[in-house]
């Protein structure tokens, strides 16, 4: 089983949604990260046989099946919704699509339906109508569902993001297992980097309608080639701070470091780190240092975001261990190592030194 | 204990517990004083006006000051009376005509409506048409519009061979016209009603039932139909409501005839109240017209919610 896209276009309403994605997708998981409106869901459609592309082909192992209808495909698809028959219960939900599937033998249905409901641990709640479950429960319906069917490709798209977070946490290994064992081709959107890390699959790296980058999430996480693959994998949101190369260093907000590599002076970059990088205790040698005003403090329980105003009106996100009380207008001072950060071209967003020689994954 | 057991604090337990006895919640009397101004609407606009017509039907009115009280007799002879019953009938035949065709024919125009596009407006102009016009307009439209002479479509049924369509002559063709005036004139508002409910229903559920492979009909029956269940309840009873009350529409066309063959409980009720004057048999016959509209609502709406669970 291999999924190929070959130069899909996507256009609405004078809107780009897919600019020519080219795609080779092997057997297994493979991860679609990407913050909203960059695409997913309509990649998702467009490889399910929902929505015609423009333009391109959709190619199932060697054969061209953009133009035909989602019927006579093998798909199955899991919302973030959950979708589920109102008027059927969970045993006839999860039926529906082995009764509509000619090849599937009749006297099997019963069997299978219960295999996937234990499977999913809905066994109990087999003769149940939608309405009267949790939102969980439902979401593992539309699952079960999905998995019900052996098919060729399976799509998720954001299954876990309407659920409770520890609800979602279960869940999430309970897929991972699952697909596992999937004979066929499973692809899994999703928006939250700690999901696509925790599969640990394959990735595929999508920003407005385009794929940014494909890897290995981790590898991904650690290295991002680009500014926008660093956002896209950086939850909560990178720092960004404004910098100049002069002099084989590089220059920002008053402090500075040595440049990684040569670089013309007068070049303009970018300084991105990730708020677990910032520390307002003093750091190690080498690190930035910069006098701040703290803004903002929020205790989430475990850790501490501190909201920081640097010179320049420039703003800054600290994530510390533990709870730890500020006062807002509070001084402090800010550090930043620069062997955590990344260094972008002001311009093109393409990294110009990687953050450090040892990869620091668990952070 | 497991992980997924909420852990329960003493502390927060036990200031929670006063609350969840009904005594400790405070009570204040002085809420009602919010509800009195609709007391006092009500009374005057309703309860007044009904009572009045409660004390006519148990007297036997010759003069405002020559009245004498003649008991339940109203309600005897009204109930006895094969003129009423003819119209009660006929009233209750016509409402299930009107519900068996306005009904299934809404959906389907619902179902058929486009989704997306400029054509939404413009279907939506189009089927709401006939909700803007007055209804007394209405039936002079028709009662125009079914002549064979000058009607337009009155004259098209009769270019068929064969056919003879006069509606001031034939019971069958007054009964016809009055219907598909009705069938016309308030199938719009069960299509409206049903449309908007099939818009609240989300693309994936549609998407899904497509990758199931299910076909048309299945996909209206799993996901459209226990969408539209809420306002269907809604459509029966306002249908059933306004067409067993049916007065202005029949007054004008066919003033209830020719006979009896248009003469509904309403067309009836007015002839005995402002026609003939008699307010008392007119009393008794109000009360119980107003009784069997609130029992079938009640039976329909208890029918129609209850199977929903």
């Amino acid at each position: 089983m291999a999924l190929t896209l070959d130069g899909v276009c996507v256009r609405r309403r004078g809107e780009v949604w897919l600019d020519g994605i080219d795609l080779e997708l092997p057997s297994g998981m493979t991860t679609l990260l990407g913050p909203m409106t960059a695409g997913k869901t309509t990649l998702m459609r467009v490889a399910a046989g929902l929505l015609p592309p423009d333009s391109g082909r959709v190619v199932v192992n060697g054969r061209d099946v953009t133009g035909l209808s989602v019927r006579r495909r093998s798909v199955a698809f899991v919302y973030q919704q959950f979708v589920n028959y109102p008027s059927l219960t969970v045993h006839e939900n999860i039926a529906s699509p082995l009764r509509l599937d000619r090849s599937f033998p009749k006297r099997d249905v019963d069997r299978r339906v219960r295999e996937v409901a234990e499977l999913m641990g809905i066994a109990e709640l087999l003769g149940r109508r939608p309405a009267e479950l949790s939102g969980g429960q439902q979401q593992r319906t539309a699952i079960a569902r999905a998995l019900a069917r052996p098919v060729d490709l399976l799509l998720l798209d954001e299954p876990l993001a309407n659920l409770d977070f520890k609800l979602r946490e279960q869940l999430r290994s309970d897929l991972k297992s699952m697909f596992r064992q999937s004979p066929g081709l499973v692809l899994y959107a999703t928006s939250d980097p700690a999901e696509a890390l925790a599969f640990a699959a394959p990735a595929v790296v999508l920003g407005e309608g385009r794929v940014l980058e494909t890897g290995e999430v981790a590898a991904l996480y650690a290295h991002p080639p680009t500014l926008a693959v660093a956002a896209a994998l950086s939850d909560p949101p990178l720092n960004l701070l404004p910098g100049t190369v002069r002099e084989g260093r590089v220059e920002v907000l008053g402090a500075s470091f040595p440049a990684p590599r040569a670089h013309a002076s007068g070049r303009d970059v970018v300084l991105a780190v990730r708020p677990h990088h910032v520390s307002i205790d003093p750091a190690g040698d080498g690190a930035l240092e910069f006098p701040a005003e703290v803004r903002l403090a929020e205790v989430t329980g475990s850790v501490t975001f501190v909201h920081l105003l640097l010179p320049g009106d420039r703003h800054l996100v600290a994530q510390l261990d533990g709870p730890r009380a500020f006062t807002p207008g509070d001084r402090a001072t800010a550090y930043v190592d620069p062997a955590h950060a990344f260094l972008f071209d002001e311009s093109g967003g393409r990294l110009l030194a990687e953050s450090a020689a040892e990869v620091d994954l668990h952070g | 204990m497991t992980l997924t057991e909420p852990v329960k604090d003493p502390v927060a337990a036990a200031a929670d517990e006063p609350d969840r006895r009904p005594e400790a919640k405070p009570k204040d009397n002085r809420a009602w004083l919010l509800v009195l101004p609709v007391v006092v609407c009500v009374t005057f606009t309703a309860l007044i006006p009904l009572m009045t017509v409660v004390n006519y039907s148990v007297q036997d009115i010759f003069s405002p000051s020559d009245r004498i009280f003649v008991g339940l007799e109203w309600f005897r002879s009204v109930t006895r009376d094969p003129e009423v019953r003819g119209a009660f009938l006929r009233t209750l035949l016509f409402s299930a005509q009107v519900l068996l065709i306005e009904i299934p024919l809404g959906v389907a125009i619902a179902v058929a409506m486009p989704r997306r596009g400029w054509t939404v407006s413009a279907a939506l102009v189009v089927v709401a048409l006939p909700l803007l016009i007055p209804w007394n307009v209405v039936g002079t439209i028709w009662q125009i519009f079914a002549r064979g002479d000058i009607g337009l479509g009155g004259w098209a049924i009769n270019q068929v061979p064969g056919v003879d369509f006069n509606y001031t002559l034939d019971s069958t063709d007054a009964w016809i016209t009055v219907l598909v005036m009705d069938v016309w004139h308030w199938t719009p508002l069960v299509a409206l009603l049903a449309y908007a409910a099939l818009r609240s229903i989300p693309e994936p559920y549609f998407q899904a039932a497509q990758i199931d492979g299910a076909s048309a009909w299945a996909t209206f029956r799993r996901i459209q139909l226990p969408r539209l269940r809420g306002v269907l309840t809604i459509a029966i009873l306002l249908r059933f409501m306004d067409s067993f009350m049916i007065y202005t529409e029949p007054f004008v066309v066919t003033g209830g005839g020719p006979g009896n063959a248009t003469s509904f409980l309403s067309v009836l009720l007015s002839k005995i109240a402002v026609g003939q004057f008699d307010l008392g048999p007119a009393g008794a016959f109000s009360l119980l017209y107003f009784l069997i509209v609130q029992i079938v609502s009640y039976v329909f709406f208890t029918v129609l919610t209850r199977s929903g669970r």
